[in-house]
């Protein structure tokens, strides 16, 4: 059957990703996990004795760090093995011992052995967690040995501090259990545990009693042995499925599922983390923790958003992917989400019902429910909430306080217009100025200030103008009704205000944000340059984060330099000192690491959090460009997800930016590249022709006068094969000039000597230098007395000068005379050179001054065609331009231009 | 010729074996003796051992750099020094001039432009050897009378303000020889004022006006470009053009 076949070919998704676990797996290490349910089960022991087995089988076996707990036995496993010395540290004046991470890459066995998985490292060490020093061992490649109780486990952690009323500190995420290529579950029964801490195997033995009679009462010890194995149980059915998957053994595969959880400012969201967790594991399925913050929640002091985004950072540790969303309706917020990644279960806790306000609106568990389709809803028991009544309500009444005066006094005015005129208005319009008044308030002032308006405007309606008067007693029911409308206006108003006010702040802040990447996206795309890059990135982050930054490039071989300029602070000038940078030499090492790594380091990350900057790797498409430090003034600021976001959005831009820069660099260098490799043919074949022609005539003429026998030539030939030599190395001896002199110009080496030139006095030694050449072309002067001296390098101008003069001499017949001119126009100086020549054939003068070409390519008197590129660059160089045209009255004309001020590039 | 020296001895320090060639046959034709030196250390050697009338230096020797050969001679040979040098190094010409070398010759070079700076060479040996300096100093049309400060084209006085008197006379006193900017600005302006080069060009240009004929077509007052200026020391000069395009 057709289907059939199709249900066992495997999901090419899932294949994929076994592929890349596969790879990624080729270069990592392995981790094996010894694993037991409470302490003395014996993982070190099994531990000590697998790597034995390893060592005999010839395999690099270090230890990296084992806790002898004084136990003689374990001890007696180490002989033999090769010890790394531990690290020492000192805290408080406590020397510690910690695992020293970079001895152990360093030394690089095939297989470490690091006992504790779950251990806290002290502070100075790399990272907090020693299973975060365990990754990175993995990362290098070697392969770890390692131990852990089923307590440790995160997403186990309350369980067992429910079961035995202790409360485990140090945690590992469940994705380093999860992720362990083998678990080995070490297992002894509570009663022979027992025995063996009677008998002192476990702890020292004074210790031991306290032991017996808290943690290791035997309920416990079934307990947490039950939750062992049940851990171990589900791996190895993930295992299993796994290899299922892979080979295609599935019934027909399920859809896949995925979770999300929503959390709050609730504490006991972390326990909704966890469950969502150990229910996601149980599903293999991947999920999501996102919080949703409604305008109300933004409005939350710090503190206790703190709690939130605490959850946040565990839900991710413990694997799930999470988000912070901004909308008006929380639930409606969550099902869009949901709907957009293809949620199929979602966990929300059930809120304690407190206030009557809660009763009578729905609740969001009954939105969700009732929005949800044919998503799951799972309601998980929270205890009673204090959700954010409270500091809302504190809120409320600091801030509206001059509202209900506010309100009082308008009251109070349209009362007194009302008295006023009470003679002559109906009462029916004197409810409707007391209704304009609560409108007004209701507009203005929110919901509270909006009801007291009304009950004071019916309050005083009812005392003053309805009968009888000075009495709150009412003689007609009717005025009950003008009591509900006047209410249910003010509070509808209010809360139509409200909610516009709302969404108009929520979308000020939103458009805010956008315009801010918007801009500076746009700012990115106009730098050009890295530096450029790297300043307007500092001077951006800074100033949002309100701290220092500075961006750390990479050397060539990869290593992050110390910054030479980018620093920059943040918006108070007059506060904050520019980083101190160099950066202390231990940042930089951190800085490294999270080049290395890709991800974030130093404070308020995994990553040695004890530093003082944060470093975001600035990671490309394609690479990782360098590391932006960031200091703030008030570490916090990290802590808050739209600062976080926006920054992370920065460095992101400006990392595309950068890696845009370098990838036109290098496409620029590759143009370069070709274009000298063609300006090389292009040369090579010229010297081939254009030197060769010239010493085919000095060769042969030379070895005429040599080899002729004496008397065969007569004087007049010898002097004509003497003139010809002589012609010939001249026209070489130019060719070559020209030629250097066009690599020097082209190479951008050439350094402009800033000097005075007395353009007079240039010219008139040009033509003294130039005599015999010109010798045929009478030469006409018409230079400007008191010619102004012009900025600029004497010997290149000379250059120029010597070149069109030599063309004049190259292109026009014999007796065909030209003109110098020079004189100052548009406060530039000028010089123009004309010839009485043929001048130029049409659209040549635009292309005269391109290199190689030639006006008569391969004639007789052919240079390379490089005369006038070089005029132009010199000319350029100088800051001033220069143009070929045919002359009004025939003839070629050459007009350069010099600025009389020093261009740029002469500057000293 | 009397001026060309029959038995003046030339030492040149050059590397290589053509020009070493060339030079020595055709100055030896035109009766100088010629000692050839291939290293800047056998350079100085043969300077202290023999003694030359005049040195040749060329300015990429293989073991020392000319300007170190040319710096280490001057502490103790006084005679005339010649430069070679490439065309393109304007800043070595200065630098050899600066340094104490009293004439360049740019490569590739013609024999006869070579001729004309040993003859200079030669008059400048004769004239310390005599001990004094002559009170007239006449070239082409033009006289300089040094004692009288009168300076004199084609038998017309010629009135120049003190400065240019004292551009023109530093320049006679070295004439045929190039003198660098440098050189000029601190013998007539002083030593603080070697980096104005803009002056000399201002008052060069006023000099010309009154002593050269065509001031755009100088004859006497010549610009070596980017290096320096140079009175020429005989009017029918030959002049460098003829090799060095």
């Amino acid at each position: 059957m057709p289907a059939n076949t199709e249900d066992k070919r495997p999901d090419p998704d899932a294949l994929l990703a076994a592929f890349r676990d596969e790879e990624s797996q080729a270069a990592r290490g392995r981790l094996k996990i010894f694993f037991g349910a409470t302490a003395g089960v014996g993982k070190s022991y099994a531990m000590l004795e697998a790597a034995r087995h390893q060592r005999a089988a010839g395999i690099d076996v270090v230890v990296g760090y084992v806790e002898l707990h004084g136990r003689p036995e374990t001890e007696a496993l180490l002989e033999g093995l090769e010890i790394l010395p531990p690290m020492p540290l000192e805290h408080r004046g406590i020397a510690l011992n910690e695992l020293d991470l970079d001895a152990a890459l360093q030394r690089k066995p095939r297989l470490l052995l690091v006992d504790e998985l779950a251990h806290s490292n002290h502070p100075g060490a790399r990272h907090p967690k020693r299973w975060q020093d365990i990754e990175e061992l993995l990362n290098a490649g070697i392969d770890v040995y390692t131990t852990v109780n089923v307590q440790h486990l995160e997403s186990l952690n309350d369980i067992v501090a429910q079961i035995t009323g202790v409360a485990v500190r140090e945690t590992v995420p469940d994705e380093v259990f999860a992720r362990a290529d083998e678990v080995e579950l070490v297992d002894l029964p509570p009663d022979e545990l027992i025995a063996r801490l009677g008998e002192g195997k476990v702890y020292v033995p004074d210790k031991a009693r306290q032991a017996t009679e808290g943690f290791f009462r035997k309920g416990n010890l079934i307990a947490l042995r039950q939750l062992a194995l049940r851990a171990t149980a589900e791996r190895v059915d993930a295992a299993m499925r796994e290899y299922r998957d892979r080979h295609a053994i599935a019934q027909p595969w399920a859809a896949s599922e995925r979770l999300l959880v929503c959390v709050g400012p609730d504490p006991l969201s972390a326990r909704l983390v966890r469950s969502a967790r150990r229910m996601a594991a149980a599903l293999n399925a991947p999920w999501l923790a996102i919080y949703v913050e409604t305008p109300a929640l933004a409005r939350l002091p710090q503190a206790a958003r703190d709690p939130i985004l605490a959850t946040l950072k565990l839900a991710e540790q413990l694997g799930a992917e999470s988000a912070n969303l901004g909308g008006e309706s929380v639930a409606a917020t969550i099902m869009d989400f949901a709907r957009q990644r293809n949620v199929s279960k979602i966990i929300v806790g059930k809120p304690a019902r407190s206030g009557w306000r809660d009763r009578l609106k729905y609740s969001l568990v009954d939105e969700l429910i009732r929005a949800s389709g044919v998503i799951d809803i799972y309601v998980i028991t929270a205890e009673p909430s204090t959700h954010t009544a409270a500091p809302a309500r504190a809120f409320h009444r600091n801030s509206r306080w001059p509202g209900y005066v506010k309100s009082m006094a308008v009251v109070a005015a349209a009362t007194l217009v009302c008295w006023q005129m009470s003679a002559r208005l109906e009462r029916t319009n004197i409810v409707m100025v007391y209704l304009l008044g609560t409108v007004l308030v209701a507009a203005r002032f929110g919901r509270g200030p909006s009801v007291l308006a009304a009950v004071l405007s019916v309050a005083l309606f009812d005392f003053l103008f309805v009968p009888p008067q000075y009495s709150f007693a009412v003689s007609d029911t009717q005025y009950v009704i003008t009591f509900g409308v006047m209410l249910i206006t003010a509070l509808l108003i209010s809360h139509l205000v409200a909610i516009g006010k709302r969404q108009a702040s929520v979308a000020r802040q939103r458009e805010r944000r956008t315009a801010e990447l918007y801009a500076l996206s746009r700012e990115l795309a106009r730098r050009r340059s890295i530096d450029e890059l790297a300043k307007f990135l500092c001077r951006h982050v800074a100033a949002s984060i309100d701290g220092e930054a500075v961006v750390l490039l990479p050397d060539g071989d990869g290593n992050i330099q110390d910054p030479a300029h980018f620093c920059d602070r943040g918006r108070r000038p007059g506060n904050a000192s520019p980083m101190r940078y160099p950066v202390p030499g231990n940042d930089l090492g951190i800085a490294q690491w999270a080049f290395d790594h890709r991800q974030k380091a130093g404070m308020a990350t995994d990553t040695l959090a004890s530093a003082s900057a944060i470093y975001l790797p600035l990671n490309a498409l394609q690479r990782c460009i360098g590391v932006l430090g960031l200091r703030p003034l008030d570490a916090r600021q990290l802590q808050i997800p739209e600062q976080m976001h926006l920054v992370e959005a920065l460095v992101n831009q400006a990392a595309v930016a950068m890696e845009r820069v370098q990838l036109t660099e290098t496409a620029r260098e590759a143009r370069l590249q070709i274009e000298t490799e063609r300006l090389r043919n292009v040369l090579l074949s010229a010297i081939s022709h254009d030197f060769r022609t010239p010493l085919a005539t000095i060769i042969g003429s030379a070895s005429t006068l040599r080899d002729s026998a004496p008397g065969r030539l007569n004087d007049a030939q010898r002097a004509t094969l003497l003139d010809t030599l002589m012609h010939e190395a001249q026209r070489m001896n130019r060719l070559i000039g020209n030629l250097l002199d066009l690599t020097r110009l082209s190479d951008g080496r050439v350094e402009l000597r800033h000097d005075w030139i007395a353009l007079d006095e240039l010219i008139g030694a040009v033509l003294a230098r130039l005599r015999d050449l010109l010798a045929q072309h009478p030469v006409t002067l018409r230079i400007a007395d008191d010619l102004p001296l012009v900025p600029g390098d004497e010997v290149m101008i000379e250059q120029v000068l010597s070149n069109l003069l030599e063309n004049v001499a190259r292109h026009t017949p014999a007796a065909i005379g030209a003109e110098i001119s020079a004189y100052v126009a548009d406060n530039m100086l000028e010089v123009a050179i004309r010839d009485h020549g043929p001048g130029f054939a049409p659209e040549e003068s635009a292309r005269v001054f391109e290199k190689f070409h030639q006006l008569r390519p391969e004639g007789a008197q052919s240079g390379f065609g490089l005369g006038l590129a070089i005029c132009k660059a010199i000319v350029e160089a100088h800051g001033g331009t220069i143009v070929a045209a045919n002359a009004p009255g025939g003839g070629a004309e050459f007009r350069f231009r010099l600025p009389l001020v020093a261009a740029k590039a002469l500057a000293p | 010729m009397s001026l060309n020296a029959p038995h003046t001895t030339l030492l040149l320090i050059e590397d290589d074996p053509q020009i070493q060639r060339f030079l020595a046959t055709a100055l030896e034709a035109h009766g100088y003796t010629l000692l050839v030196a291939s290293t800047g250390a056998q350079g100085l050697q043969l300077t202290a051992l023999r003694q030359p009338d005049i040195l040749i230096v060329d300015l990429g020797l293989p073991d020392m750099s000319g300007l170190d050969v040319i710096q280490r001679v001057r502490e103790w040979y006084a005679g005339p020094l010649l430069v070679l040098s490439a065309r393109d190094r304007e800043s070595d010409k200065v630098a050899a001039l600066d340094l104490g070398a009293d004439d360049y010759l740019t490569k590739p070079f013609g024999i006869g432009e070579l001729l004309a700076r040993l003859r200079v060479a030669a008059r400048h040996l004769a004239r310390s050897d005599d001990g004094k300096d002559q009170a007239r100093i006449e070239i082409g049309d033009l006289s300089i009378d040094l004692a009288s400060r009168r300076v004199v084209r084609a038998s017309k006085d010629i009135h120049l303000t003190p400065i240019e008197y004292q551009l023109l006379t530093t320049l006679a006193r070295h004439r045929g020889k190039v003198i660098t900017h440098r050189q000029l600005l601190r013998e007539v302006w002083g030593a603080a004022h070697v980096e104005s080069p803009q002056y000399l060009r201002i008052y060069m240009r006023a000099l010309r006006r009154k002593i050269e004929a065509d001031p755009a077509r100088p004859r006497y007052l010549l610009t070596e470009i980017g290096v320096g200026y140079r009175l020429v020391d005989e009017l029918d000069f030959p002049e460098s053009a003829k090799t060095t395009i």
